[in-house]
């Protein structure tokens, strides 16, 4: 046990370094300059005043120096929880940027994919059962998930947002409101969270139900339920294993998704004007914000490393196939 | 007789038609026989042993009647056989190794199992005990998960398993093709003790193995493209076999002391019909060196000697 688990963290915690060296690696290889064009858009006169801003912000950003020293100093000021400046959002450091969208991030994915994820597995699991369920849910099922996200989320603002108007399509809360504990601002925030919600609801569901209803009837046809069948078990008895069996991939499935929750969902909020992490990362590469780019990606590694280290332990309580190969049992 | 099979008709269905899978065998086992069945791939017989526990989801059960202990089994009516199965007819499959759900330990599934048959474990659990310890397994195995057992092991769980309730009849089903050599006995002799023991009455035991069958059964009956086509003690259809399809299967097989460097092996020339649109008349009759006029008509299943039957107007 004591083996398996400290086997794990190494293999997390190298794989937290790789990613991590990565990330500041790649806004670095980007081609541009991001000081610069900061300064574009001042659209100072002076040359002699832009070569001096220049000169100061090269320094403020530590730009100036050799890139292992800023590999380096990356490195330190990350072990003492500082993620640096935002460019873009000048001089908000990048860690209040992030919490400050990671709620939001969280609020939206959460619960569509958990959601979707017990819904999805529910009619999956009856449409398995059911021939005029089958014929209905597995055609909507593939509709839903074959549809391009963007359409599905554009279709539903302008249907359910402006032709309808029965929500707000744009934005995470209504633009004269500032975030406060009433009751008109988490109403405006509800009103606002239930589109992109929904999108995400939907685009999942069809995909949850059928890889349950795939994973079930293939457990039905399993020789174990053969076995049982021959036996003379009543269909609750197999039923009941061929479900729990068919969980197993399902719980897999879930924990990917979870572990992609901090990434945001980018294009649910470009569409919707949502701003969580999807948008910051948006807003990040298009300024060419090093030190934003670079804290997001670090939050969503961490994030996914999570998740992954969560799911390895619940696997290990509810299937006893892994429990057993983590005791160095047979095989 | 615990089992009396007549006229059994079980058809394939597929897009092109029919398929005469199993064609109006009629046979009985008697309290205590052993027998073998023996055919090659297509012969019918594992048709034969499914449908006498369950038929599968593309099974079509045309005709014919099936009696266990003096009961009409209603092998039509999936529902009505849960009646039988387990407590009164029992099989243990051919994939033995994967017949236990992975995910639950052995002692707690068969708990499940036998609770919903209506029995309680409480009242089994000894005998479930002393049987394992028969078979020479721990009784620790029902803290297990079935991946923590070896293959034979697992095999020898299932044929716990499947005999705890005591039927009347018991199907093994090719058991020991997925053995090593050392096992296969082992097993076979298992079954035979199982016999013995009265934890079952009669056997049927579905096998391409006639070498093997022949150590534990007591009458071996062959089948050929979905009929019958000789049934007799072991010994007779070893030594003075009666089809020519048996003579040429016994024909085929290797013998003890025998090099085969410079006569090949022969096997039966041809191959077995398709049983979409079966040939009229004696099935073996293209394959068979003594085939005449006569075999256009289909060759009735009779006792031609005490206690021997074969379908073939040329035997004598």
């Amino acid at each position: 046990m004591r083996k398996y688990f400290g086997r794990k963290i190494f293999v997390y915690a190298l794989t937290f370094f790789a990613a991590v060296t990565i990330n500041w690696m790649i806004p670095r290889l980007m081609p541009g300059d991001p000081i610069k064009s900061r300064l574009a858009r001042a659209s100072l006169n002076d040359a002699g005043a832009a070569e001096a801003l220049y000169g100061y912000f090269n320094k403020m950003f530590g730009l100036d120096l050799p890139l292992w020293q800023q590999y380096l100093n990356f490195w330190v000021s990350l072990f003492q929880g500082d993620l640096g400046i935002s460019i873009w959002n000048f001089p908000t450091p990048v860690i209040d940027l992030i919490l400050g969208a990671v709620p939001y991030s969280l609020g939206l994915l959460l619960p569509s994919i958990i959601l979707s994820w017990l819904v999805g597995n529910w009619f999956g699991a009856y449409a398995a059962r059911s021939k005029w369920l089958d014929n209905t849910i597995l055609p909507i099922g593939y509709i839903l998930t074959a549809t391009p996200y963007m359409w599905l989320a554009l279709l539903l603002a302008w249907s359910l947002g402006i032709v309808a108007g029965l929500f707000p399509a744009a934005g995470s809360y209504g633009l004269s409101l500032q975030p406060a504990f009433t009751w008109t601002f988490i109403s405006s925030l509800l009103e606002h969270w239930f589109l992109p919600f929904l999108s995400l609801f939907l685009v999942a569901l069809g995909g949850w139900a059928i890889g349950m209803r795939n994973m079930i009837i293939y457990e039905l046809e399993s020789e174990y339920s053969n076995y049982l069948q021959a036996l003379g078990a009543p269909r609750r008895l197999i039923r009941k294993y061929a479900f729990r069996n068919a969980m197993l991939p399902q719980l897999t499935g879930l924990a990917v998704q979870l572990g992609t929750v901090v990434a945001g969902a980018l294009l649910t909020e470009i569409v919707f004007s949502y701003q969580g992490l999807g948008y910051l990362i948006l807003q990040a590469i298009q300024n060419q914000d090093f030190f934003l780019l670079q804290g997001t990606f670090l939050f969503i590694v961490i994030g996914v490393l999570i998740a992954n280290f969560i799911i390895d332990i619940v696997y290990a309580l509810v299937d006893p196939r892994v429990r057993v190969q983590m005791q160095g049992g047979a095989k | 007789m615990t089992l009396e099979v007549s006229d059994l008709r079980v058809y394939y269905r597929t897009l092109r038609g029919d398929v005469r899978a199993l064609d109006g065998p009629t046979f009985t086992v008697a309290d205590g026989e052993i027998m073998g069945l023996a055919g090659e791939s297509g012969s019918g017989k594992s048709t034969l042993s499914k449908s006498l526990i369950r038929l599968d989801g593309r099974m079509r059960y045309i005709g014919g009647s099936v009696t266990l202990d003096g009961d009409e089994m209603p092998i039509w009516d999936d529902r009505a056989m849960d009646e039988f199965r387990y407590k009164r007819v029992s099989i243990i499959p051919q994939y033995a190794m994967s017949a236990m759900n992975p995910t639950r330990k052995i002692g707690k599934m068969i708990a499940e199992l036998l609770e919903s048959r209506g029995v309680r474990f409480r009242d089994v659990r000894d005998e479930l005990h002393r049987r394992l310890e028969l078979v020479e397994l721990e009784r620790d195995v029902l803290d297990r998960y079935p991946l923590e057992l070896s293959g034979g092991m697992k095999q020898r769980t299932v044929m716990v398993i499947s005999t705890l309730l005591n039927p009347s009849l018991l199907i093994a089903d090719e058991v020991t093709s997925a053995l090593d050599v050392s096992t296969q006995r082992a097993v076979a002799e298992t079954l035979v003790e199982f016999r013995d023991r009265e934890f079952v009455k009669s056997m049927i035991v579905v096998t391409h193995d006639i070498s093997l069958v022949y150590q534990i059964a007591d009458t071996i009956m062959v089948m050929y493209g979905g009929r019958l086509a000789e049934k007799a003690s072991a010994k007779t259809i070893i030594e003075m076999p009666k089809h020519p399809y048996t003579k040429m299967l016994l024909d085929s097989l290797p013998e003890v002391g025998v090099k085969y460097e410079d006569k090949r092996l022969s096997g039966i020339p041809g191959s077995p019909p398709g049983l979409l649109n079966p040939p009229q008349g004696c099935r073996f009759r293209d394959r068979c060196p003594l085939a005449d006029k006569q075999c256009l008509e289909q060759p009735p299943f009779v006792e031609v000697e005490s206690d021997h039957h074969v379908a073939c107007w040329k035997a004598e």
